[in-house]
């Protein structure tokens, strides 16, 4: 069964639909990319998955015994942590709550396995640093290391490079590869960095309003419809329109 | 000052029940304060404090126009105004930013009209500027268990607290209701202004919140030692503060407080510029910039 599990999904601000009818599935081991330019419903459908969003119509179901709150989610920076007085531990404890319940303290397991997902992302010798002293690649680690306290099995990265230098983001994108090949763990990347970000993964979801298109890596970009949507830098270029799109693409991947 | 005065001072406080009982409220209250200070400080709604101060001054200002009692009136008010601010700044079109600085002006100078046209016997100031030896034994009692409650709430969701304070998406995301929490903090803000208003005052009360934070984020880097470090600041500048107005004739309790949070604020300012020059230097001048949390949205 499927970790992810999209049908039929339509979200939609109060009416003002953002994305119709998207299926696409995700499975464990799993590398997608969501992409797609701004306002093409990105982040909405990461809320979506998050369960912090209410599809107007369709399903999201979740597999492999995935619970809602199991997600390792990695935000998108918001200016009040820039500048957060708070320890590196403080910070990768945080993602265990979701485990916690009411027990009001952290148990030992826990510290433990805030330690070891410290150790996973290279940054247990920064434990007892200050978060807002940090550079922007070192913060992403930490806040992946939280994510990762939070879940074993699926991290939702929005956006993960934003902001950060040509060697932080290949840092980055070595760490969330070895993350997917070493310990197995699904991966779901919102990005705008389609050059360095594509080759890595296994699966792409592009957003666009008038073309989606779901499927492996490697048929993204080859088949004549996709290959017509994309321009030169690969990015998408106004596509023909959905009829012909649906009769000229070949079998193993998707345009809805 | 010289010893002979502070030991006089100490003398009044050990003799004399309300003397007493005023210090232990307010020590208990300014520790509270100062503890959801630093969230709400760090989450830039430090003014959700002077909003409810106000809505304070202003059901207290009925309560006495009524003859009710105050603490009783203005408990639930404020508590049901906390709620609808946080909720006003979930969903309306009014930030809550306005929708605060509406509602304070606003219930302000309703408070005012009220006490000025039935109040021969109430006295203004004591509102604005409060009137800790008037704290009568029951409102002391009740003070006392309330300012315990909010503590021990506090203490056994302080990581909760953290989680919704440092990334409110992330929490939510995993499970932590992040409503739920705002909405509990809100609350707690709610009981500690109303009871701290009538030790330092309506205009003052915010100060306790806003002050031992900013102060302790000045030098602590952790956020557990910047809730421990704004605690103890807040309760040291209570005692200092309660101190100067029991051995300076006519220097008010409020404002001998606040002032005392001024100068441990200045003084901690100094201390993190030093500190940062220092590190610059021995850093090579790797990262000169320390940025100072809660300046922003001030």
């Amino acid at each position: 069964m499927a970790l992810i599990e999209c049908v039929n999904l339509t979200l939609a601000y109060e009416k003002n639909i953002v994305l119709e009818n998207l299926t696409f599935q995700v499975n464990s081991g799993d590398y997608l990319c969501i992409i797609g330019e701004n306002g093409s419903g990105k982040t909405t459908l990461m809320k979506a998955i998050l369960g912090l969003k209410a599809p107007l119509k369709g399903d999201i179901v979740l597999g492999d015994g995935l619970r809602r709150n199991e997600i390792g989610y990695l935000p998108q920076q918001t200016g009040v942590q820039k500048d957060f007085p708070a320890s590196v531990t403080e910070v990768v404890l945080s993602g265990c709550l979701n485990r916690s319940g009411l027990v009001p303290f952290y148990t030992k397991a826990q510290k433990q396995r805030a330690l070891d997902n410290m150790a996973k992302l290279n940054v247990t010798s920064l434990k007892n640093a200050c978060y807002r002293e940090l550079s922007g690649g070192q913060q992403q680690r930490v806040l992946i290391a939280r994510a990762l306290c939070a879940t074993g099995k699926l991290l939702l990265l929005d956006e993960p490079v934003t902001g950060l230098d040509p060697d932080a983001s290949a840092e980055l994108y070595e760490l969330i590869d070895h993350l997917n090949r070493a310990h197995g763990i699904t991966v779901i990347m919102i990005t705008h960095d389609t050059a360095a970000a594509l080759p890595r993964c296994t699966h792409v979801l592009h957003l666009h309003k008038d073309m989606n298109f779901f499927g492996k890596r490697e048929d993204y970009g080859k088949c004549s419809v996709c290959a017509v949507a994309l321009d030169e830098e690969g990015h998408l270029a106004t596509p023909g329109g959905k009829e012909r799109v649906h009769h000229e693409c070949c079998d193993n991947h998707r345009h809805f | 000052m010289n010893a002979a005065i502070i030991t006089d001072i100490f003398k009044t406080v050990f003799s004399y029940g309300f003397v007493f009982r005023a210090m232990l409220v307010g020590v208990l209250i300014s520790v509270c304060a100062a503890l959801l200070g630093v969230s709400l400080v760090l989450r830039r709604c430090s003014m959700i404090g002077d909003g409810l101060s106000h809505v304070g001054f202003g059901a207290l200002a009925v309560a006495a126009a009524l003859g009710a009692a105050q603490l009783w009136v203005a408990l639930p008010v404020v508590v049901v105004v906390a709620f609808l601010i946080i909720r006003l700044g979930d969903d309306s079109k009014l930030s809550s930013d306005s929708a605060i600085a509406l509602l304070s002006s606003g219930v302000l100078a309703l408070g005012v009209m009220i006490v000025s046209l039935t109040g021969s016997n109430t006295n203004l100031s004591d509102f604005l500027f409060g009137s800790v030896f008037a704290l009568g034994e029951a409102d002391a009692i009740l003070s006392l268990v309330l300012s315990v409650i909010v503590l021990a709430l506090f203490v056994l969701f302080y990581n909760k607290i953290f989680a919704v304070t440092f990334d409110a998406a992330f929490a939510r995301a995993t499970g932590t209701r992040e409503g739920f929490y705002n909405t509990f903090i809100a609350l707690l803000t709610a009981v500690t202004v109303v009871v701290g208003m009538r030790l330092v005052g309506a205009l003052l009360v915010t100060s306790l919140i806003i002050f031992p934070p900013l102060t302790a984020m000045r030098v602590c880097k952790k956020f557990r030692s910047v809730v421990i470090c704004s605690g103890v600041l807040s309760a040291l500048s209570f005692v200092i503060g309660m101190m100067i107005s029991l051995g300076v004739r006519s220097a008010p309790v409020g404002a001998s407080v606040v002032l005392v949070n001024v100068v441990f604020f200045l003084l901690f300012l100094c201390a993190g510029k030093v500190r940062s020059m220092i590190r610059t230097r021995t850093d090579g001048g790797r990262d000169g910039t320390d940025p100072q949390p809660g300046d922003r949205g001030q």
